[in-house]
């Protein structure tokens, strides 16, 4: 059995470099194409960086609302895209409760993070930086995934009030 | 087309409305590259043998906002802004850090260059689906922060009605003025992301002159193709490494330097350069990062050096204020330089300068200035309409509203602190060398925080003096060789400062060979390529005009304070060395092939490929 691997997300030490966008869209597209990489950082206010990619639900919504069955789950727990049964119809994107699949900019099929075999570049690029935002981790039965899929301009409201406490509440409209 | 472009410029005319796509020939990339160089040669081209004529607030000065081949690709994203400056009236590339330039080189563009005048407030929209023009009377008057939040709920919201379905949609990358750009006031920056501000050059002045608010692009296209991938890809790493081994800047970013410039190497601004050391423990970095830092590690679009630290005050009368460290130049000039040492009232200066869109170096030069001539009895309680004691920090935070919104004496500051010297000097019938002698700018350009009294900074001598830049201190004149593959390089192929220090200058070039496949090396920027782009800004700066030009020589020199006497701290006595500002002035000169006053000669114009500015250099010479 191969051992499945989840990427834990602390956003608040997401310094906002970027560079899981480069070092995701270098490996999945061959170059620098960050709107093309599986994980895009949200920025609704400076200071406030959101990483925003597939979390793995223990129920797959996305998979179960694929109308063509283009999606399926592979040994590592990650969602597989088969681009050619897909038809960029975005029933995966609505089922999804943080809105995390996007259609490609290439090729407009839907696109999610495959945790690059198990050894997934993001966390690789960002903890040689020492942020460790995005970290691997072996989970624990009390980790409940999905409760991590969240819309991101939420999560940086919630970060502006932990950052900028009363003010925060102003630094989003 | 060679690797690391676009391939498209914007060429927006405000006045008509219209916008089209426009480029530039191989030749033009590979002898000016990008950014400083590539807004220098559009300048020349567009404004020519007119330019001592044109008043820089003027509608046919161009507003040129200015990637590199390496922006992006590069650690440590940047855009170049440039145009006539409005301060020194030649030119100065004022960079800053914004996602504004990835989005633009994702939809294609590797700049934008803005002529005219809109008939109301407006803003550039830059997407996939075209550039627009939109109404921005809503936002005009609005103050940096609120700006922002509009523009990122604005153009989100546009998005994600246009193309609904694709998935989310985030917030574009963008730059705006606040109220001090919108009303021209001199030194005015153009801001990015809160707190970064192309601050050099007054171009918040001429895009508010425009009435431009501000530029947003959003886009989902690849950054350009490189013309050695792969080597590219290796390189990215290894710089990355590099940059990882700044761990001065990683852990305090220039925030520890407001303490130890004063204390240890003695040149930072105290009351208007009154002096340049202090012991004030309460200015150390423990203090600001301890109550105020929430984010230590913060960085722009593709960096590891993090140079920069989000800070927040929660509590007590200037709750609420968010802005960066502030790094170093803000900590002297909004803190040291008007005598505040107090770190809260530090960082609420600070974001007041990035709120009303002030240059927070240049603008409280200006403060500074003016609170000594209030010392000084020069200027009194009744011009100002309240005492300017040092250190009072409700006093420059209305100041500072005033000169943003140019009420009273504000109107007279706002005009930065050269122009504001001989205003005021006409006010009281006084020479106007009694009130320059306080006026410490270089070619109209207020210096940055470095002095050169206690020659223990990396700021020396002629630095500012030679500079095309005046008293820019991100791009100062060291001698004419190896500074022309320095801040020169990395202001045309537009990305930072402070990513330039870890990995090695040779790293960098192979870099840029990578990414554009020009044969360019360090030895023929040094010889050819920067020589020419400098030589340029030196013949537009010597052209100047209208309303103020700049005598060769006699111009090129240190505000006359740098020779007067450390009146304290560990270097007391120390002076600028007068003699060696000449010497080295000339060597400055003679390595870029220009005469002894600094006017090009003519076979230096012909070498670089320049002989069209020779008619005009003709005349500035004996």
């Amino acid at each position: 059995m191969v051992k499945q691997v989840w990427i834990a997300r602390d956003h608040s030490a997401c310094s906002g470099c970027r560079r899981c966008k480069l070092a995701c869209s270098m490996h999945h597209e061959g170059w620098m194409w960050p709107e093309a990489s599986r994980v895009r950082v949200f920025m609704p206010f400076p200071g406030l960086e959101v990483a925003h990619l597939c979390v793995q639900c223990q129920d797959y919504p996305c998979v179960n609302a694929c109308p063509v069955q283009a999606l399926s789950t592979d040994s590592y727990g990650a969602v597989a895209v088969d681009r050619e049964k897909c038809t960029s119809c975005g029933a995966c994107i609505r089922a999804c409760p943080g809105t995390v699949p996007f259609l490609h900019p290439g090729d407009n099929k839907a696109t999610i993070c495959d945790l690059c075999g198990g050894e997934p570049k993001c966390v690789e690029v960002c903890t040689e930086a020492g942020y460790n935002a995005l970290t691997i981790v072996n989970e624990g039965p009390s980790v409940h995934r999905k409760l991590y899929s969240r819309d991101p301009v939420e999560v940086a409201r919630d970060l502006a009030i932990k950052f900028f406490g009363e003010k925060g509440e102003e630094v989003i409209e | 087309m060679p690797g690391g472009y676009a391939g498209k410029w914007l060429d927006v005319d405000l006045s008509k409305e219209k916008i089209a796509d426009i480029n530039f020939p191989y030749e033009t990339l590979e002898q000016y590259f990008g950014g400083r160089g590539m807004a220098t040669k559009i300048l020349w081209d567009r404004v020519g043998k007119r330019w001592s004529k044109l008043d820089a607030l003027s509608p046919e000065n161009p507003l040129i906002f200015a990637t590199g081949p390496m922006t992006g690709i590069y650690p440590g994203a940047r855009i170049c802004v440039s145009g006539k400056s409005p301060v020194s009236n030649g030119v100065v590339g004022s960079t800053a850090a914004t996602e504004l330039a990835v989005e633009l080189r994702g939809a294609g563009y590797d700049g934008v260059i803005f002529t005219g005048k809109a008939k109301t407030p407006v803003y550039l929209q830059v997407t996939d689906y075209g550039a627009e023009l939109k109404d921005a009377s809503h936002l005009w008057g609005l103050d940096g922060e609120k700006t922002l939040i509009r523009l990122n709920k604005e153009v989100r919201a546009h998005l994600a009605k246009k193309k609904p379905g694709l998935g989310l949609w985030k917030e574009p990358g963008s730059m705006y003025i606040g109220p001090a750009g919108e009303n021209m006031v001199k030194h005015a920056a153009v801001m990015a992301k809160i707190c970064h501000a192309a601050g050099y050059g007054g171009y918040g002045a001429l895009m508010g002159s425009k009435n431009l608010k501000a530029v947003a692009a959003k886009s989902r296209g690849a950054l350009p193709k490189v013309d050695a991938p792969e080597a590219v890809k290796l390189l990215w790493r290894k710089a990355h490494r590099d940059c990882m081994t700044n761990t001065t800047f990683r852990r305090w970013g220039t925030g520890h330097l407001g303490y130890s410039v004063g204390a240890e190497t003695s040149s930072e601004p105290v009351r208007n350069w009154q002096d340049e050391w202090h012991d004030e423990k309460s200015m150390g970095v423990p203090r600001y990062m301890d109550r105020y830092w929430v984010k230590v590690k913060w960085s722009d679009f593709n960096c590891t050096t993090g140079c920069m630290k989000v800070s927040c005050i929660k509590a007590g009368r200037w709750k609420g204020d968010i802005t960066d460290v502030p790094d170093y130049e803000l900590q002297a000039y909004c803190g040291t330089n008007l005598g505040i040492f107090d770190p809260g009232d530090n960082i609420h200066i600070s974001t007041l300068m990035d709120k009303l869109g002030h240059s927070g170096i240049n603008c409280p030069n200006t403060m500074g200035y003016a609170a000594e001539l209030f010392q000084r009895g020069i200027l009194t309680e009744k011009d100002m309409g309240f005492k300017l004691e040092w250190g009072d920090t409700e006093a420059f935070d209305r100041l500072a509203h005033m000169m943003a919104h140019r009420e009273g004496i504000g109107d007279v500051l706002a005009e930065g602190t050269y122009r504001a010297a001989l205003k005021i000097a006409e006010m009281k019938g006084l020479k106007p060398e009694a009130l320059l002698k306080y006026a410490m700018h270089v070619k109209g350009i207020e210096v940055g925080a470095h002095g050169t009294r206690s020659d223990k900074d990396y700021t020396h001598d002629m630095c500012y003096a030679a500079s095309v830049q005046g008293g820019d201190h991100t791009s100062t004149a060291v001698d004419g060789y190896t500074d022309m593959s320095g801040a020169l390089f990395f202001d045309c192929a537009v990305y930072c400062t402070f990513t330039s220090r870890g990995p090695s200058q040779q790293l960098q070039f192979d870099f840029a060979k990578a990414v554009t496949g020009f044969p360019l090396t360090i030895e023929r920027w040094r010889r050819v390529n920067g020589p020419r782009i400098i030589t340029l800004q030196k013949a537009l700066l010597l052209m100047g005009g209208p309303d103020v030009t700049w005598e060769p020589l006699k111009d090129d020199e240190n505000p006359s304070r740098f020779y007067d006497p450390l009146p304290s701290g560990p270097y007391k006595g120390k002076t600028t060395d007068r003699e060696r500002v000449d010497i080295r002035t000339q060597a400055y000169f003679d390595t870029l092939g220009w005469d002894e006053r600094g006017v090009p000669k003519k076979e230096t114009l012909v070498r670089l490929g320049l002989a069209d500015l020779e008619p005009v250099m003709a005349k500035y010479r004996i």
